[in-house]
C-alpha cells in the first residue's frame, strides 16, 4: 500500500459513515456474546432490513465497552443500553427516531465511565474489529506510516524510551530498554513475539484488546519490528480464546491483502509478516523462555536465563517479546509523542493500565485508568463498591503471582512501586475483590492449587514445593494443622521463592506470604481450633531410611 | 534445552569461598568450582549433556546479586564473588532433597540401587536425618516390558539425564516427559511401554546415567545395581576431536 492509499481508505470509510443518520454499536466480545449479543446483532440487522432502514442505520459489532456485568451492552446514537436481550431488537430500532427505551438505558455519566482514561481501549466500542476500513478510519496504521516515512529505528526507540512505557505482562521491564537491547544484538534473523497467553485466573485484558482492536496489536508489532530490525512476528495466543484467534487471523489476512503486512510497507524497504501460534493453555507457556520452546515445537518448559531472549531467543536468534497491551500502547505513543505519554501516570509508572475487575464488587468488567489512581477510587467510585452492604476486605492483584491488599491500605496509589512495597505486584492487571465473608487462608489455598497444577515439573522446589504447600494449606483449612505445620509452610515459602527456576515458582508463595502478612490471625484461629493442635512437633514426621 | 556453553581462551579471575581462582571465559561457576576442588552438590547436571537447571541443589550466593544462581547454568564473569556454602544454602539443599524423598516412594532397603544411589548419597552428604514434609505415597508403575532394562517410576527424581543422554548422545530421543507438576513422568515414544518402543536401540546409556534406582538392568537384586558413567566423557571427547 502506498501512503496516500491509507489516507484515501480512511477518507472513504469516514464519508460512508457520515452518510448514515443513525449508528448502532453492539458489543460482540466474548463477555456479551456469552449472553447472546451475537443473536441480538442479527435480530437488529433483521429489524433494520424489515423496516427498510438499511441506508439510514449503520449497524456494527464492536469491542468491549467495559461494563461487562451489565451486558450485553449496546450504543444507539448517543444512548447506551444495558442488559439488552435479543427480543429487544425491535424496540431499540424503533427508539432511534423516538424516545429512548428508558428501562434499558445505561447511565454513561456514572464514575465507571467518566473516571477512566482510554489509550489502549480508545477505539473499543467505536470500531468494528472485523472491518479494516473502519479501523483505518479511526487511525489504524497511521503511526506505522509515520514511522516508516519519517523516523529512523533509533528515533522510534528513543520515543518509546521517552514515554517511560513499561512491560504490561507482569514484571514492568522498561520497554525502550528492551527494544534497544534487541536492536543492538546481532543474529542471522530477529523475531518479534507478542505474548497473548494470558493465563492468570480472572484476567481478560489481553483477550479484550485482541478481540476488540486486533489491528492495533499488529501495528504495534510492526513498529517494534522496524525499530529492532526484525522481519517476522509471531502472535502467541491461547487456543481457549477462539474469538481472539478468529479476529486476529482475519486482521492478518486483511492487512496482508491491503499491503499493510508483507513486502516493502508504504513504499519503504521494510518487510514484515506475522503468523499466529496457538498455545494449549498452560500458564507456564506465558513465561518467555517456555513460550519460545513451545513455538519451537518443544515441550513448554522454561530454561535458565541468561541468555535472555533479547540475545538468544527463538531458534537462537535475538527475539523481542512483549505483552499484548504493551504493543497496543505503541501506536498512540508514536502518534502523540513519548512526552505526552510520560505526562500521564506517576514518576516511575507511566501511561494507563487496563484492569479486569472481578469478585465481590458491584461493577465487574474492564477499566483503563491512569497509573497512580488511588485504590479507593477504583474500588468505590469506578467499581461501585461492595454489593449487599458488605465490607471490603482485600483485593488480590497480580493473580497467583501477586498478593492481597487489605482495607487499611485502600489509600495507596496503584502503580508498580507501591504495589510491590505492599508485597503484591501489578501483574498483568487482574483485580479480584474480596468482602468480609472471604476466608483468606482459602484464598491462598486456591492460588496454590492453581500453581501446583500449572507447575511444569522441571524444577524440584516448584514441582514438589507447591504440592507440599498446598497440602499444608489444606490441613490448615480443614482444621487438621498445628503450629509446626505453619512454620514448615513459612520455611517452604522462603525456599521455593529463592530457589525455583522461573517466575512461576519464584512467585507461587506470594499469595501465602501476603495473606500471612495481613491476615495471620486467620491462620492462627484455624490452627487453634484444630483438634490435632495438641501434638507438639507434629508427629507426622516419618523417619527416613538412609543406608539401611 | 540449552547447548553447552562455548568455552573461549580468554581468562578471567574470580573468588569462590574467599579463594582466588582463574578460569577461561565462558566456563560455568560449577566447572570452575570443581576444577578447584570445591564441591557443589548436583543431581541433574552431567558433564557432556546440555544444562537442565532443574534440581536446584547447586544454588550459590553471588555478592551483589539479590537472587541465588544455579552454579551449573551461570557463566563466570570477571570479579565475581561466590559463596557455595552457607547455613541458608545448606538448609535449602536439605529441603530440596527431602522434597524428593516425599515426592515418590523411595524404599532404600528393597531398592536394587541401595548403596550405589546418588540421591541416597546426597541425603547422607547433606546430613538429612528425617523428612519434614508429608509423604505423597503415589501409586506408580514399574515398566518391566523391556527385555533387558527396567523403569521404576517410584524411584525417579525427574532429573531428565536419561532424556538428554538418549536424545543428545544416542540420538534416539526415545524418552521424554509428560504431564505437569508432581504428575510429570518419563515416557517412551508416544507414552508406550518401553519394550514396545520402536526408537530405543537398547544401548543402555540411560540406565548407566540414571542417578537412582529408576532405571536399572533386569536381573539385579537389592543393592546389586551399579552404574558406569565413564562412557560419557569418553564419547564427548571422541566427538570433540572430530573436525
Ligand atoms: C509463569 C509466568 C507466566 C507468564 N504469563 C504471561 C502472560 O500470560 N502474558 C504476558 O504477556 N507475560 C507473561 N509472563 C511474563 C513474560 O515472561 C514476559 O516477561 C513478558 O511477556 C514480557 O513482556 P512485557 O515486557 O511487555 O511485559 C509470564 C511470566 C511467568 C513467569
Ligand atoms: S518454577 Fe515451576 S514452572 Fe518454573 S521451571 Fe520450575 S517447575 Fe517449571
Ligand atoms: S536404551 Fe538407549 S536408546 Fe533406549 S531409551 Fe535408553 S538411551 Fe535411549
Ligand atoms: S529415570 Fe533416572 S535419569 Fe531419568 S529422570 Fe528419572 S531419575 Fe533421572
Ligand atoms: S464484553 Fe461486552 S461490554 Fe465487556
Ligand atoms: S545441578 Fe544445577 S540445577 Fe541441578
Amino acid at each position: 500500500m502506498k501512503p496516500e492509499e491509507l489516507t484515501a481508505m480512511a477518507e472513504k470509510a469516514r464519508k460512508q459513515d457520515a452518510h448514515f443518520a443513525h449508528h448502532i454499536h453492539v458489543c460482540t466480545e466474548s463477555g456479551c456474546v456469552s449472553s447472546q449479543s451475537d443473536v441480538l446483532l442479527k435480530n437488529i440487522a433483521d429489524q433494520v432490513q424489515q423496516r427498510g432502514l438499511k441506508d439510514t442505520v449503520c449497524l456494527k459489532g464492536v469491542g468491549c465497552m467495559g461494563l461487562c456485568c451489565n451486558g450485553p451492552l449496546l450504543k444507539a446514537d448517543d444512548t447506551m443500553y444495558q442488559f439488552v436481550k435479543p427480543e429487544h431488537a425491535g424496540a431499540i430500532v424503533e427508539s432511534l427516531s423516538a424516545r429512548p427505551v428508558t428501562e434499558l438505558v445505561c447511565d454513561t455519566k456514572q464514575p465507571f465511565f467518566t473516571r477512566q482514561k482510554l489509550i489502549v481501549r480508545e477505539n473499543a466500542g467505536l470500531i468494528d474489529p472485523e472491518n479494516l476500513a473502519d479501523c483505518v478510519a479511526h487511525g489504524a496504521y497511521r503511526a506505522l506510516l509515520k514511522v516508516l516515512t519519517t523516523m529512523t529505528p533509533q528515533q522510534v526507540i528513543a520515543e518509546i524510551s521517552t514515554s517511560g512505557l513499561r512491560g504490561r505482562g507482569g514484571a514492568g521491564f522498561p520497554t525502550g530498554l528492551k527494544w534497544a537491547t534487541v536492536s543492538k544484538a546481532s543474529g542471522r534473523a530477529k523475531y518479534v513475539i507478542c505474548n497473548g497467553d494470558e493465563g492468570d485466573p480472572g484476567a481478560f485484558m489481553d483477550r479484550s484488546v485482541m478481540e476488540g482492536d486486533p489491528h492495533r496489536v499488529l501495528e504495534g508489532m510492526a513498529i517494534a519490528a522496524y525499530a529492532v530490525g526484525a522481519g517476522q512476528g509471531i502472535l502467541y495466543v491461547r487456543a481457549e480464546y477462539p474469538l481472539a484467534v478468529k479476529r486476529l487471523t482475519r486482521a492478518i489476512n486483511q492487512a496482508r491483502r491491503e499491503g499493510l503486512l508483507g513486502h516493502g510497507l508504504f513504499g519503504s524497504n521494510f518487510d514484515f509478516n506475522v503468523e499466529i501460534r496457538l498455545g494449549a493453555g498452560a500458564f507456564v507457556c506465558g513465561e518467555e523462555t517456555a513460550l519460545i520452546a513451545s513455538v519451537e515445537g518443544k515441550r513448554g518448559m522454561p530454561r535458565p536465563r541468561p541468555p535472555y531472549p533479547a540475545n538468544s531467543g527463538l531458534h537462537g536468534c535475538p527475539t523481542l517479546i512483549n505483552n499484548v497491551e504493551t504493543f497496543a500502547n505503541v501506536p498512540a505513543i508514536i502518534e502523540r509523542g513519548g512526552k505526552w505519554f510520560a505526562g500521564i501516570g506517576t514518576e516511575k509508572s507511566k501511561g494507563t493500565k487496563i484492569f479486569a475487575l472481578t469478585g465481590r464488587i458491584k461493577n465487574t468488567g474492564l477499566i483503563e485508568v491512569p497509573m497512580g489512581m488511588p485504590l479507593r477510587e477504583i474500588i468505590y467510585d469506578i467499581a461501585g463498591g461492595i454489593p449487599d452492604g458488605k465490607a471490603f476486605k482485600a483485593v488480590q492483584t497480580g493473580g497467583p503471582s501477586g498478593g492481597c491488599i487489605p482495607a487499611e491500605h485502600l489509600d495507596i496509589t496503584v502503580d508498580y512501586e507501591s504495589l510491590t512495597k505492599l508485597g503484591s505486584i501489578m501483574g498483568s492487571g487482574g483485580m479480584i475483590v474480596m468482602d468480609e465473608t472471604s476466608n483468606m487462608v482459602d484464598v491462598a489455598r486456591f492460588f496454590m492449587e492453581f500453581c501446583k497444577s500449572e507447575s511444569c515439573g522441571k524444577c524440584v522446589p516448584c514441582r514438589v514445593g507447591t504440592y507440599e504447600m498446598h497440602e499444608l494449606l489444606d490441613r490448615i483449612c480443614n482444621r487438621q494443622a498445628n503450629m509446626a505445620d505453619l512454620n514448615l509452610l513459612k520455611d517452604l515459602c522462603d525456599m521455593v521463592k529463592q530457589t525455583s527456576l522461573c517466575g512461576l515458582g519464584q512467585s507461587a508463595p506470594n499469595p501465602v506470604l501476603s495473606t500471612l502478612r495481613y491476615f495471620e490471625n486467620e491462620y492462627l484461629k484455624l490452627i487453634q481450633s484444630s483438634p490435632t493442635n495438641s501434638t507438639e512437633d507434629g508427629a507426622k514426621h516419618v523417619a527416613l531410611e538412609v543406608l539401611s | 534445552m540449552n547447548t553447552p556453553i562455548d568455552v573461549g581462551t580468554e581468562s578471567i579471575t574470580l573468588r569462590i569461598n574467599d579463594q582466588d581462582v582463574s578460569c577461561r571465559k565462558g566456563e560455568t561457576v560449577l566447572q570452575v568450582a570443581r576444577e578447584n576442588g570445591i564441591d557443589i552438590p548436583t543431581l541433574c547436571y552431567m558433564e557432556g549433556l546440555s544444562i537442565w537447571g532443574g534440581c536446584r541443589l547447586c544454588m550459590v550466593e553471588i555478592a551483589g546479586s539479590p537472587k541465588l544462581q544455579a552454579a551449573c547454568a551461570t557463566v563466570c564473569t570477571e570479579g565475581m564473588n561466590i559463596s557455595t556454602h552457607s547455613p541458608r544454602l545448606e538448609n535449602y539443599r536439605r529441603m530440596i532433597v527431602e522434597l524428593l524423598f516425599a515426592e515418590r516412594n523411595h524404599v532404600c532397603s528393597v531398592c536394587v540401587s541401595n548403596g550405589h544411589c546418588e540421591l541416597q548419597a546426597m541425603a547422607v552428604k547433606l546430613g538429612i536425618d528425617h523428612v519434614r514434609f508429608p509423604y505423597r505415597f503415589p501409586h506408580l508403575e514399574v515398566d518391566n516390558s523391556h527385555d533387558r532394562m527396567r523403569m521404576d517410576h517410584n524411584r525417579c527424581i525427574l532429573c531428565s539425564r536419561c532424556v538428554r543422554v538418549c536424545a543428545e548422545i544416542e540420538g534416539a530421543h526415545t524418552k521424554d516427559i509428560k504431564g505437569r507438576g508432581v504428575l510429570a513422568a518419563i515416557i517412551h515414544d508416544l507414552d508406550q511401554n518401553w519394550g514396545e518402543s520402536e526408537t530405543c536401540t537398547s544401548c543402555g546409556k540411560c540406565v548407566n546415567i540414571c542417578p537412582t534406582g529408576a532405571l536399572t538392568h533386569r536381573g539385579t537384586a537389592v543393592g546389586e545395581m551399579t552404574k558406569k558413567t565413564t562412557f560419557l566423557p569418553y564419547l564427548t571427547l571422541m566427538r570433540e576431536d572430530q573436525p
